[in-house]
């Protein structure tokens, strides 16, 4: 007998507001609003709503809102109302517990402990409006031999390299895991903004080989989709060791969303579930790693870039250190709180740690070694505004990834449910009727005006810095300074307490 | 308590100058001195230095190192030091005289020295790079002890006090060299420190500076990567490093170095003709940790010759004159035309637009 758990939260409607229209019945994928033609009113049934906000959004005459219910058991400061309800859930199920999104538990997020400088009287502050601000990044090496032709002019002898308009790229959403117009207003806002959208390990769908100049294509342990024209197709390919949020792990993507054009991106048959499995089973070490490497250099010529995307974990700095002199151009790191389409609770919420401490080791461990220059560094999970953007340049990293903040630009309100398939956003689902929701003229343009938002953002903090190119951020932690921080994690995040002078 | 110099970062404005005589001819530092000493506003009193090129002809072929020194025990432990890696030809207190408002004088001594050959030999480094760590060494791991000036046929003369009392101090009128920079200090801070005064020098780079760079922790962060250590925490320190690193290790020429720390804009490089574009773009890809942001003028002192650049938004002021053989560098016109009143040609540079004077007939003119 499964135990009844009453809805956390409860659908409200202003009664007087509402005229029956039924948008929001039409609009739930998850069947909380009908019809009562009885007493002639829109009821709702709370224990099915996801809070996707979906019908508050669309609802006309705005007659309805999501509200805490308030039901409460006993106050414990222990056993709290989700855990016991947790408990609960897996007695009645005896499953393991999934879960969607990243970790929305109650860590620090060293961003907000973080304060930035600006100039005065010594330094002049820069206008970006006046002058120029330049958040061009070109990702890849940079250790290179200054070689000279018989004029003497300098030779060209770099790695090949991704050139970003702004330090921010989308990062790694399966076709699969999200739909196929999302995948679309991802590529096209890429391209219009001069960055990178990544496939994640969901293989590339024919459609959107157009948009290879700027696709980022992932090789992961389940190896979708990998074939010689898909590796051909990208502007760069990652690896994708380790997730952010289910390190350790692999990925589980049920049947019922590998329909006909999944199936066929993906190369496996439809319907049956895709198991990615935890390690990849040709790499048990790292010498495994640098052979996959350049097998994937020796499949493309030498012509693009190599990234290794890596969970932020405890010994991600020496992870990072032997991948710099693994072959890999770019090391990308994913923190404790990036997202996931579906993962399990226990893993998502208690394996991993701060992108925000993994970044400042991982830079600091390369620089000791002189290596800094062998990667470049690209860090997500999660970045979530422009000024997040700035501190993580300044500890170190030369661009970030996003893929919340793009989800939530694109109409996601983190129900935190991409798992059922039934995002009433048609984002995180392969339903054709919820799909066609997205409508990526609208979509994409919606991303473009996220990032070019925050781009002006981080000139202004730039030019207030007295910084007029990102290049000079980079690694720069004088500009910051920490409150709330203890020694230790001053020590790992290499600033001093806000007052210390320079 | 107040820290020490190197303790802390400690910014500063300033006043820069420099001369040089293309024809090779010496020129007295008391030049210096007059041109410096024009611009006493742009000073506090906190610092000032002089460089001079040439000034050591009887002992060319050496090193000359110039050191600070608290007391006989860190010169004791220093001397250790250097004997066991050089060869010293020459060496004796450097010769001053007493001016009232310069104070709390550290001992300050010059040695003439070549690298010991087994020693050299046995490191397996060229001989710049031998000096180079070897200077590093001193200043990072004996207390009290200081190279301010380690290279060849020149040699940095500097002090707490404002610059023309510091260059009575050294007696700089009785040296000749063909070349000189001088620098007058304004830091935010107090730091009392000898050693702190500028120029900074390493070999043969000496380095003047006026500005405060906004990216220093991304420059210190990345050129100590290659062996180099901030032990001051200057600007200045590390605008020598970056010089040193892209000339002397990299082989870069002076106008590549200097598109490396003063980069041209992207938006700007776009527009040029296609070999300088491709140059451009290139070095800025291979080096982006060495651009230098926010505001500064520097003069590079080096072997046969300097180089004057202002930051790419020309956010500090600096004119460049020239009569006959002879070219000038200054903050203000007006340290020029005290020493020459009547210029050929003056003019402003662009940011970003280096100005290269060398001497005529090569550096053994």
């Amino acid at each position: 007998m499964n135990t009844f758990i009453y809805p956390e939260y409860e659908v409200v409607r202003n009664q007087d507001n509402c005229i029956a229209c039924r948008v929001c019945e039409r609009q739930c994928a998850n069947r909380v609003h009908r019809y009562d033609e009885e007493n002639k009113k829109m009821i709702a049934d709370s224990t099915l709503c996801v809070n996707c906000h979906r019908c508050v959004c669309l609802c006309p005459t705005h007659a309805l809102k999501i509200v805490r219910s308030g039901d409460t058991y006993r106050e414990n400061a222990n056993w709290d109302m989700q855990t016991v309800n947790e408990v609960f859930r897996q007695a009645n199920s005896g499953g393991v517990l999934l879960s969607a999104m990243g970790n929305p538990k109650n860590f620090p997020v060293y961003w907000d402990k973080i304060l930035l400088n600006a100039s005065q009287v010594t330094n002049p502050s820069i206008d970006p409006l006046r002058e120029p601000m330049e958040t061009t990044v070109y990702l890849g090496k940079r250790k290179c031999e200054v070689v000279r032709d018989q004029n003497g002019k300098l030779v060209d002898t770099m790695s090949p390299s991704l050139k970003l308009n702004l330090p921010v790229m989308f990062s790694a959403m399966s076709y699969g895991s999200i739909s196929y117009n999302a995948h679309e207003s991802l590529a096209r806002a890429a391209k219009a903004l001069g960055t990178y959208y990544n496939t994640g390990e969901g293989g590339l769908h024919k459609d959107f080989y157009q948009y290879g100049e700027n696709t980022i294509v992932q090789v992961a342990s389940g190896r979708f989709g990998v074939f010689k024209d898909y590796l051909e197709a990208g502007a760069a390919i990652e690896i994708k060791m380790g997730q952010g949020a289910k390190p350790g792990i692999g990925g589980h993507l049920p049947g019922a969303k590998i329909t006909e054009d999944v199936s066929a991106t993906r190369m496996i048959p439809q319907g049956v579930d895709a198991i990615s499995p935890a390690p990849h089973h040709d790499i048990y070490s790292i010498e495994d790693l640098r052979q996959l490497i350049y097998s994937l250099k020796e499949a493309t010529g030498y012509q693009k870039p190599v990234i290794v995307k890596v969970a932020a974990v405890h010994n991600c700095a020496a992870i990072a250190s032997g991948i710099a002199r693994s072959g890999a151009d770019i090391i990308a790191i994913d923190g404790f709180r990036g997202g996931t389409g579906a993962a399990p609770t226990r893993i998502r919420d208690n394996v991993g740690i701060p992108i925000e401490l993994a970044l400042a080791s991982v830079d600091q461990r390369l620089r000791e070694e002189g290596i800094r220059d062998n990667v470049s560094i690209v860090v997500g999970g999660s970045i979530r505004s422009a000024a997040d953007v700035v501190k993580a340049v300044a500890l170190g990293a030369d661009a970030c990834y996003i893929a919340t903040a793009a989800v939530l630009a694109m109409g996601c309100h983190l129900c935190r449910t991409c798992n059922t398939g039934k995002c009433n956003w048609g984002i995180a689902t392969q339903d054709p009727e919820l799909v066609k929701r997205l409508n990526p003229n609208i979509a994409s343009q919606r991303l473009v005006n996220l990032l070019t938002a925050w781009n002006h953002e981080i000139q202004e903090i730039m030019g207030g810095m007295g910084i007029n190119s990102i290049e000079a951020l980079r690694g720069n932690r004088l500009m910051l300074r920490g409150v709330g921080l203890n020694e230790t994690e001053l020590k790992i995040l290499g600033i001093r307490y806000a007052g210390e002078s320079l | 308590m107040l820290l020490k110099e190197g303790e802390f970062r400690n910014p500063s404005g300033c006043a820069i100058s420099g001369v040089i005589d293309r024809s090779g001819k010496k020129i007295s530092g008391q030049c210096m001195i007059d041109s410096i000493a024009t611009m006493h506003d742009r000073s506090n009193g906190l610092g000032g230095g002089f460089a001079g090129y040439g000034i050591y002809p009887d002992f060319k072929d050496f090193y000359a190192f110039h050191l600070f020194y608290d007391n006989a025990s860190s010169q004791h432990e220093a001397e250790e030091f250097l004997k066991q890696h050089f060869e010293i030809a020459y060496y004796s207190p450097i010769q001053t005289r007493k001016v009232a408002s310069i104070k709390d004088e550290p001992l300050i001594f010059r040695y003439f020295v070549s690298p010991l050959p087994r020693k050299l030999e046995a490191s397996q480094l060229d001989e710049s790079e031998y000096v180079a760590r070897c200077v590093f060494h001193i200043n990072t791991t004996v207390k009290g002890a200081f190279i301010f000036s380690s290279g060849k046929n020149m040699g940095i003369f500097k002090a707490v006090g404002f610059p023309e009392d510091v260059g009575r101090f050294y007696k700089l009128e009785e040296y000749e060299g063909y070349s000189w920079t001088c620098h007058g200090r304004y830091p935010t801070n107090t730091p009392g420190w000898w050693g702190g005064a500028h120029p900074f020098g390493l070999l043969d780079y000496s380095i003047v500076h006026n500005g405060e760079i906004s990216s220093y922790d991304a420059n210190r962060r990345y050129i100590e990567m290659f062996g180099y250590k901030c032990n001051l925490q200057t600007d200045t320190e590390v605008i020598t490093y970056i010089f040193d690193f892209l000339l002397r290790k990299k082989g870069l020429t002076l106008q590549e170095a200097a598109k490396v720390v003063a980069a041209s804009f992207w938006s700007t490089i776009e527009t040029k003709g296609e070999e300088d574009r491709a140059q451009e773009q290139l070095l800025r890809r291979m080096f982006p940790e060495l651009l230098i942001t926010g505001p500064f003028s520097i003069i590079l002192g080096f072997h046969g010759g300097l180089m004057a650049l202002n930051d790419r938004l020309k956010l500090r002021s600096m004119v460049c004159a020239e009569k006959g053989d002879k070219a000038y560098i200054a903050s203000e016109e007006c340290a020029i035309r005290v020493i020459e009143p009547s210029v050929d040609t003056i003019y402003s540079p662009a940011g970003g637009e280096a100005v290269i004077y060398t001497l005529k007939g090569g550096v053994n003119a």
